[in-house]
């Protein structure tokens, strides 16, 4: 079963993309900051990261080139999942390493075909 | 909705479009007449029928054909059809060295089909050898044709099926919508068709897309449908069928390639993927 880290301080959003990965068949990880995720992938490298922009102490595009440059960091496929809609936020993110963007709100067949698209389903 | 005015508007919208409508389909006919009754200032279904009956108006019933036809579609719906492009349709094609390839995406609906295969040759230019393309694409609702040409679409719209790099290279933001290049749009040119009346106008055609229509017709219906395809093909050109589709039983005049499920070709044509069922 493939593993995503879920990196957003809403626990309300958290918890909406846990129930749809879960029905992707995704073992989920929770973080609520870049920081936190940056820990938990030093420990634990995932698959797949659904990841805010906007977020305390560390935010999405920061810990996003953090990882990059983290042994195995190249590895896991990152989605960008952020209220953060415009052309030049979506280019910075892709330009960090970014696979995939999703432009909240978000629903279930969105997730499922941008997962779809980088190939984690 | 009582059986008299549900065989009424099953009659019309079968006259009209073709669309076989069971009774079992009673919901969607009242889901989606109810708020055009309102729209039209009607207190009732009822009220409604009652004024398409008494004065036939046509733009009443254009408007029920219109609620009635389901515009599902998102950018590269199935992705089965566009790897078939790709892989055996256009290397075909262009093998036989034609000047032009011509395509017709039947029942377009508010234009991702054609759109996608636009983008998907502007960024493959090697798939037709320099072979100049033209897409044709058409529906029956002249109000989802209207959103196709404007090119204009919702941000829930250009997150089904389009990946971000495609997204980033051919759509500009405008205020909340995303709209396609000029270049793309360029590459389409939108026309109103009933696949009920015959499309002869629209030239010879390479490659038809008519995907998930067929479903809303009952055998007869698909096998003219099939019969007004086939009389626009040029031989040996190629059909794409959605996925639940096939022509098996209702038409002599396409075979199916073989192992490329929803890919046909049009009988009569030199057989130049070598790849047809017996």
């Amino acid at each position: 079963m493939k593993r995503c880290l879920i990196v957003d301080d809403s626990r309300v959003v958290r918890k909406v993309a846990r129930r749809i990965l879960e029905d992707l068949k995704f073992d989920t990880m929770e973080a609520a900051d870049g920081q936190q995720a940056l820990e938990q992938c030093r420990a634990d490298m995932p698959e797949a990261i659904l990841l805010d922009w906007n977020m305390p102490v560390m935010n999405g595009i920061d810990f996003l080139r953090a990882l990059r440059r983290e042994p195995g960091g190249d590895r896991p496929t990152v989605v960008f999942c952020t209220t953060e809609n415009d052309m030049s936020h979506i280019a910075e993110a892709i330009r960090s390493g970014a696979n995939e963007y999703i432009m909240k709100p978000f629903d279930s067949e969105i997730i499922e075909s941008k997962f779809a698209e980088v190939g984690l389903v | 909705m009582n059986s008299s005015d549900f065989d009424f508007v099953s009659g019309l919208l079968k006259r009209r479009a073709g669309i076989q409508l069971t009774t079992d389909k009673t919901y969607l006919l009242e889901s989606r007449l109810a708020p055009l009754a309102r729209k039209e200032g009607l207190a009732s279904i009822e009220d409604l029928l009652q004024v398409v009956r008494s004065r036939r108006d046509e733009r009443l019933i254009s408007q029920i054909v219109d609620v009635m036809t389901t515009n599902e579609t998102f950018f590269f719906r199935d992705k089965t059809p566009f790897e078939l492009m790709k892989e055996v349709a256009l290397p075909d094609l262009s093998s036989q060295r034609k000047p032009r390839i011509r395509i017709w995406c039947a029942a377009c609906s508010t234009g991702q089909e054609p759109y996608s295969l636009a983008m998907m040759l502007e960024d493959n230019p090697v798939l037709t050898k320099g072979a100049a393309v033209e897409i044709v694409a058409t529906d029956i609702s002249p109000r989802v044709l209207e959103k196709a040409k404007s090119g204009l679409y919702s941000q829930f719209e250009v997150q089904r099926g389009l990946p971000i790099q495609m997204m980033m290279k051919h759509f500009k933001q405008k205020d909340d919508l995303w709209q396609i290049s000029d270049k793309i749009r360029s590459m389409v040119t939108f026309r109103e068709h009933n696949l009920m009346d015959q499309p002869t106008m629209f030239g010879k055609f390479d490659v038809v897309f008519i995907r998930n229509v067929l479903i809303y017709f009952d055998q007869p219906t698909k096998s003219q449908v099939l019969d007004r395809v086939s009389s626009v093909m040029n031989p040996g050109g190629y059909m794409l069928l959605g996925a639940a589709e096939t022509v098996i039983g209702i038409s002599k005049k396409f075979e199916a390639v073989k192992e490329r499920r929803g890919l046909y070709q049009a009988v009569g044509g030199a057989n130049k993927s070598g790849i047809r069922a017996a």
